[in-house]
């Protein structure tokens, strides 16, 4: 027999992951309490695109929202996965930094205004590569200008993931959330099969991505702070949490000597093992939460 | 890629909303309404699909056999099919209302 009871369960749970970029990130805020700086209607999208033959979105997938997270000053930056892979640009990276800096401004006269970044993004988008880099370096300056003052944090949800420059940019968040869905690497399965062979990396074999980079195994290396499910309410209560707490002790990418020490002592003549590595790194000291 | 424009000079229903509904992702697409600057409703579109002019001509045509308000319609389209197409205006109609 089937348990109808449990269907409707999961079914209302209210996935996250199902909701658009503009959906997430206003989810995060206290109701009514938000706004949308250039928005849609603002038509500040990317030049770089048409002249490629490719449609432009109007927001360039970016989503930047203003507001209040559990009654303290917050603005969110969201990628939208769904167009070209949430991948930044030219427009999209400009609108991230800016927010930062905007929220840094803020916080150094005294309002401290907290970051979300909803990082859904496969990195540089192809098309304004080096534009796209060049974009990757102001939001991570941005990023390390703003932590300073008030707490950044990343949330990633999707299967899209987190990879390539805007990895560099969660690496340097005072705080990453994770579900388990999610994945987080500096280079995508793919990347690493194409430039070092299927034996080194076999981007078809997924169980073997998640437990590389999934966020269960990401959670419990200590790099990244908090896995949490797919539901709409659990992520928004976790990044309340953070904006709530304020910053780290001291920054994940500020404990320099522990990751050097810790890759010094990798013992790279055996397969490493991701379990293992669990039990070696997910020590108190680097700061993660794992349950 | 390719550019579509159309005209429908019967739509004079006034129109003080705007409305933004969907997704540049693949077979989706985004729509912008908002008040027409002059009369009649004028439609751009933007399309990563090329040689459907008639099927989008086809699609708005039974929109606006519907639909009489006054908009400035704006489509971004990463190839949404003809249903697709009708769902997401409906969908921006009823935002409209909001």
């Amino acid at each position: 027999m089937i348990e109808t009871n449990v269907i409707p369960a999961f079914v209302n749970r209210g996935s996250f992951i199902e909701l658009n970029g503009r959906e997430r990130a206003q989810a995060l805020f206290d109701k009514g309490s938000w706004r949308e700086l250039v928005g849609p209607f603002d038509r500040v999208q990317s030049p770089w695109l048409p002249m490629q033959g490719v449609a432009p979105q109007a927001d360039d997938g970016c989503i930047v929202i203003k507001g209040e997270i559990g009654g303290k000053p917050a603005v969110a930056i969201s990628l939208e996965s769904a167009f070209q892979g949430g991948s930044i640009g030219e427009v999209s990276g400009a609108k991230m930094s800016a927010a930062l800096d905007l929220a840094a401004r803020d916080s150094a006269a005294g309002k401290l205004t907290a970051a979300v970044l909803l990082l859904e993004t496969g990195g540089v988008r192809l098309q304004e590569a080096n534009l796209g880099l060049a974009a990757v370096a102001e939001v991570i300056s941005s990023v390390l200008h703003l932590r300073q003052y008030a707490p950044v944090i990343t949330v990633i949800a999707g299967t899209v993931g987190c990879f390539g420059g805007m990895s560099l940019a969660a690496g340097v968040s005072s705080y990453i959330v994770m579900t388990r869905e999610a994945r987080l690497g500096l280079n995508g399965p793919e990347v690493i099969e194409q430039e070092s062979g299927i034996e080194e990396f076999d981007s078809s074999d997924r169980a073997l991505i998640w437990a590389i980079h999934g966020g269960e195994q990401r959670v419990c290396m200590g790099l990244a702070d908090a896995l949490v499910e797919d539901r709409t309410d659990e992520i928004a209560a976790g990044v309340r949490g953070y904006v709530a707490k304020g910053l780290p002790d001291e920054h994940r990418s500020k404990q320099v000597a522990l990751y050097r020490d810790r890759i010094a002592a990798l013992d790279a003549s055996a397969q490493i093992d991701p379990l293992q590595l669990r039990q070696q790194w997910g020590s108190e000291k680097s700061k993660g939460e794992t349950r | 890629m390719e550019h579509i424009e159309f005209e429908y000079p019967n739509a004079q229903r006034r129109i003080t909303n705007r409305a933004h509904v969907g997704v540049v992702g693949s077979g989706d697409m985004e729509v912008l309404f908002e008040p027409s600057e002059g009369a009649g409703a004028q439609v751009s579109i933007t399309t990563s699909v090329n040689g459907f002019r008639d099927a989008w001509k086809a699609v708005f045509d039974r929109f606006f056999s519907k639909f009489d308000g006054s908009v400035r319609i704006q489509v971004n389209d990463a190839g949404a099919t003809p249903g697709s197409v009708l769902l997401r205006l409906e969908q921006a109609v009823e935002a409209l209302g909001q």
